[in-house]
C-alpha cells in the first residue's frame, strides 16, 4: 500500500479548534493545505502558524460557509491549488444554546443550515471529486450528540445525526471506488465552543486531533474519540425511549 | 469542577472571580472586562505575580500561533501564549534555540517577557528581554501598542519585567540563537566550599556559555555552600541531532504528597546522595539539551509533592563585592530558621543590562532556594534574609515571591518603581502588586 499520510489537504472550517490541531499535525509533515474559514484575520493567523510549523504551502479562502453559492467555487479553487486531493476534512459548526433554540424556530433552522446542510453540501461535492479521482479520504467531524437526541442539545444533535447518516451512506457508496470515508464522533471537547461548560470526559482538541490522524492512516470508518464513547453511546442508544425520557440528566 | 488557577508554589490560594480563556488575540476586548485584569501564562511563577484574587484572569495559553519564522535570520514572531516547549519543537530542527531559557520549558513567551526571565547564560547574553525585538501590547483603555526598543520605548521598557501590569502582550518578536547540534558538552566539578563554588564559577564564565551551581544548603561550618559547579556549551559539531524527537515527561505526579515527604530528613538524605553520587572531582558528559536545561521537566507536576501547604522559592541577587559573605550569612540565617531546601542554586549574573525597568537581574551573585511552606519561624528567617540582601544593595525576584514585606520590596526597587509606576495600566493588577505596592 502506498504511503497513507495525506499531503494535499482541504480543511473546511480551518479555525475550529479541532481542525487547527489536525492541520498542525499534518503541517509538521510538510503537507500542502487549503484552508477555508469565515474570519479572515483568524484564518490568516492559522495559515501563518501552519507555514511556520513546516507546511509546504498554505492557501486561504475566506467565505461564509452558509452561502452555498460559493461552495462550488471553493471546491474548484482547492482542486486548482492542490491538484490531486488526498484528504478533505469538514470541521465547521456551531454549538447553539439549546435553551434559546427551544423557543426559536428560526434560530433552530439557522443552526441546522450550518451544522447539517452546509456540511452535506461540501461532503457531497468533495465525494464526487474523490470518486472521480478514485482516491482520497473524506473526513467529517460529527459528534456523539448525533447518536441520540437529548433535551440539552437536540438541535445540534439532529444536525450531527444527519451528518453521520450522510457520511455512512457515502462510505458505502465510495468504498468500492478507492475512496475512504471517516466519520469522527468526539465526545465533549474543551474548545472555545464549549467554554464555560464542564463536562465529564472532556478532552483537549489536541487529543482528538491525534486520534483523527491515526484513524485516517488506518482507514478507520467510524472514530469515537476518546474511545470510551463507543461503549457509552452503545448503552445510551440501547436504552428504550420510555426509560430514556425519565433520565432527565440527559 | 471549575479549573483552579495556581502558581507553581501553590501558595497563596488566590482565585479570580472571572476567567477569560482567550482563544484568539483578535477577540481580546479589554475595555469590556472588569478590572482588575491580569494575564495568566502557564502559572510557572512560584508566587502571586500570576494570580489575581477576585479579579479577571485572561488565560493566554490557547493563543499559541507562530505568526512568522524567519529561518535564515533566526527571528520568530508568535502569539504570547505559546510555550517555549512548543516553540522549540519548531525552531530546533532548523538550527535555532531560544536565546535565554528558564529551568523549565513550560513557560509562555508572555510570561518570559513579563518576568524578564534569565537562564544559565545570563553572564553572556543577559535576560530574555535583551533579545526581544518587538511586542504587541493591549491596554485596558482599548489602545494597542506595537513597541520596540525605539518605538514607544518607555512602554517597551516597562513591559519587559513589568509583571503583566502594563497590559496584555499578544505577540512577541524575539531573536534566536543559532545552534549546530542539540548536544551539550557539560562538565560538572565538585566544590568543597562556597568560596570554591564562586571561584570556579568566575573561572568558568569566560569559556562557558552556560554555568550554574547546585549547593547543599544543609552542610555547615567550613563545608557551608559545598556543591557542584555545572558548565556547558552547545556542541559545535553538526552531528545531525537537530531532527531528533522530543521526550515526553517520564512521570506525572498524580496526587499531592504527604507533609513528611519533602521535610528536613528526606531533603538531607537527598542532598547527601546527590552530592555523593559524583565520586571524582570532575565529570564530563555529552548530553542532550533537555536533561541539561530542563532536568525537572522529566517529572510533570513535581510541585504537588510538597503537599497541600505548597512551597516557596527564594531568589535574591547581591553584588559580587561582599557577595560571598552575604551568601554565607543568608545560608546560615536559613539554617538557623530551620529551613531545608532541595534545590539551592547559585549563579553569577553578568553586566548585560536589560531594557526592562523592573527587570530583576543585576551584576553579582544570585541564590535560589526551594522550601516547603513552614511556620512563622521560616517567614521570619526570610525577612532577615531580605534585610541582608537589601543592606548589600541587592533585591529579590518577584517571579519567585509570595511573602516579601511591601515596604522592603519598595525599598529594594525604589528608583525603578519611580520610573515604572507612571507606565502601569491602571486597569491591570495582581495579588502580588496589591500586596507590595501600597502602604
Ligand atoms: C522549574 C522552574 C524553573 C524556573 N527557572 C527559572 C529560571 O531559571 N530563571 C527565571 O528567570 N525564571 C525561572 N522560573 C520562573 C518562570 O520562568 C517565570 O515565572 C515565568 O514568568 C513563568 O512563565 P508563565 O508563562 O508560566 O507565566 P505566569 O507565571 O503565568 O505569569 C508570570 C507573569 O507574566 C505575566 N504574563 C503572562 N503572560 C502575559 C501576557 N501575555 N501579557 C502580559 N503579561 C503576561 C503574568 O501576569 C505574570 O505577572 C522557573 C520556574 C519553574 C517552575
Amino acid at each position: 500500500m502506498a504511503s497513507q499520510t495525506p499531503t494535499r489537504i482541504v480543511i473546511i472550517g480551518a479555525t475550529s479548534a479541532i481542525a487547527q490541531e489536525v492541520a498542525k499535525l499534518y503541517a509538521v509533515q510538510g503537507a500542502r493545505l487549503f484552508c477555508v474559514a469565515r474570519d479572515e484575520s483568524k484564518v490568516m493567523a492559522v495559515a501563518a502558524d501552519l507555514r511556520a510549523r513546516g507546511a509546504e504551502e498554505v492557501a486561504v479562502y475566506v467565505a461564509d460557509l452558509l452561502m452555498r453559492d460559493v461552495h462550488a467555487n471553493i471546491v474548484e479553487q482547492s482542486r486548482t491549488f492542490l491538484g490531486t486531493i488526498d484528504c478533505v476534512i469538514i470541521a465547521h459548526g456551531v454549538l447553539p444554546d439549546q435553551h434559546t433554540l427551544d423557543h426559536d424556530v428560526d434560530a433552530t433552522i439557522a443552526s441546522f443550515m450550518v451544522n447539517a446542510v452546509s456540511v452535506i453540501s461540501f461532503a457531497h461535492r468533495y465525494a464526487d471529486v474523490l470518486e472521480e479521482q478514485g482516491s482520497g479520504t473524506l473526513v467529517g467531524i460529527s459528534s456523539v450528540a448525533g447518536d441520540r437526541g437529548r433535551a440539552s442539545n437536540y438541535a445540534y444533535g439532529a444536525a450531527k445525526a444527519a451528518v453521520t447518516t450522510f457520511f455512512s451512506g457515502l462510505n458505502v457508496r465510495l468504498r468500492q471506488k478507492g475512496v475512504y470515508v471517516l466519520t469522527v464522533k468526539p465526545g465533549p471537547v474543551d474548545t472555545p465552543m464549549t467554554r464555560g461548560i464542564t463536562l465529564p470526559l472532556m478532552v483537549p482538541p489536541r487529543v482528538v486531533a491525534s486520534d483523527i490522524v491515526r484513524a485516517v492512516a488506518r482507514r478507520t470508518m467510524v472514530l469515537y474519540t476518546p474511545g470510551v464513547w463507543r461503549f457509552i453511546m452503545a448503552l445510551v442508544r440501547a436504552i428504550p425511549e420510555f426509560i430514556f425520557v425519565k433520565l432527565t440528566k440527559f | 469542577m471549575a479549573k483552579r488557577y495556581e502558581s507553581w508554589g501553590r501558595f497563596p490560594d488566590a482565585q479570580p472571580s472571572t476567567v477569560v480563556d482567550l482563544a484568539w488575540t483578535q477577540d481580546l476586548e479589554l475595555p469590556s472586562l472588569s478590572s482588575p485584569i491580569l494575564a495568566y501564562g502557564k502559572g510557572r511563577s512560584y508566587g502571586d505575580v500570576c494570580l489575581n484574587s477576585d479579579g479577571t484572569l485572561v488565560a493566554m495559553e490557547q493563543c499559541a500561533r507562530i505568526l512568522d519564522f524567519d529561518r535564515e535570520n533566526g527571528v520568530v514572531t508568535a502569539e504570547a501564549g505559546i510555550s517555549i516547549q512548543d516553540l522549540l519543537r519548531v525552531i530546533v530542527p532548523h538550527g535555532w534555540f531560544v536565546p535565554v531559557t528558564p529551568g523549565t520549558k513550560y513557560v509562555t513567551l508572555g510570561g518570559a517577557v513579563a518576568n524578564d526571565v534569565h537562564g544559565k547564560n545570563h553572564h553572556r547574553v543577559g535576560t530574555f528581554g535583551c533579545h526581544v525585538r518587538a511586542l504587541t501590547l493591549h491596554r485596558t483603555d482599548g489602545t494597542v501598542y506595537v513597541c520596540t526598543p525605539s518605538q514607544h520605548a518607555d512602554v517597551f521598557a516597562a513591559t519587559i519585567g513589568g509583571m503583566g501590569l502594563t497590559g496584555i502582550i499578544t505577540t512577541v518578536t524575539v531573536a534566536l540563537l543559532p545552534i549546530a547540534s542539540r548536544m551539550i558538552d557539560e562538565e560538572s566539578i565538585k566544590a568543597r566550599s562556597l568560596r570554591e563554588v564562586i571561584e570556579l564559577t568566575m573561572a568558568s564564565d569566560h569559556d562557558w556559555d552556560y554555568t550554574v551551581s547546585w549547593i547543599d544548603v544543609l552542610a555547615s561550618g567550613s563545608s557551608l555552600g559545598k556543591g557542584l559547579v555545572l558548565r556547558g556549551n552547545f556542541s559545535t559539531v553538526s552531528d545531525g541531532t537537530l531532527q531528533a524527537t522530543w521526550n515526553e515527561p517520564l512521570l506525572r505526579i498524580p496526587f499531592q504528597g504527604p507533609a513528611w515527604l519533602l521535610s528536613k530528613p528526606t531533603i538531607a538524605l537527598f542532598n547527601t546522595v546527590w552530592y555523593g553520587k559524583q565520586f571524582g572531582r570532575m565529570h564530563r558528559r555529552h548530553i542532550d539539551l533537555e536533561p541539561f536545561f530542563y532536568p525537572l521537566d522529566a517529572v510533570e507536576r513535581w510541585n504537588i509533592l510538597y503537599g497541600s501547604r505548597g512551597m516557596l522559592q527564594y531568589q535574591c541577587v547581591v553584588p559580587l563585592d561582599g557577595g560571598e559573605d552575604a551568601m554565607r550569612r543568608i545560608l546560615s540565617t536559613m539554617q538557623a530558621g530551620g529551613i531545608s531546601s532541595f534545590l539551592a542554586v547559585l549563579k553569577m549574573f553578568g553586566a548585560a543590562r536589560s531594557p526592562g525597568i523592573m527587570s530583576f537581574p543585576r551584576p553579582g551573585l544570585t541564590l535560589t532556594l526551594d522550601m516547603p511552606i513552614g511556620g512563622k519561624r521560616m517567614f521570619d528567617a526570610l525577612d532577615r534574609c531580605d534585610e541582608i540582601v537589601h543592606e548589600m544593595g541587592g533585591r529579590i525576584y518577584p517571579a519567585k515571591d509570595a511573602r516579601v514585606n511591601g515596604a522592603m520590596f519598595r525599598a529594594m526597587y525604589a528608583d525603578e518603581l519611580a520610573q515604572f509606576r507612571p507606565l502601569i495600566d491602571p486597569g491591570m493588577s495582581s495579588t502580588f502588586w496589591r500586596r507590595v505596592s501600597e502602604e
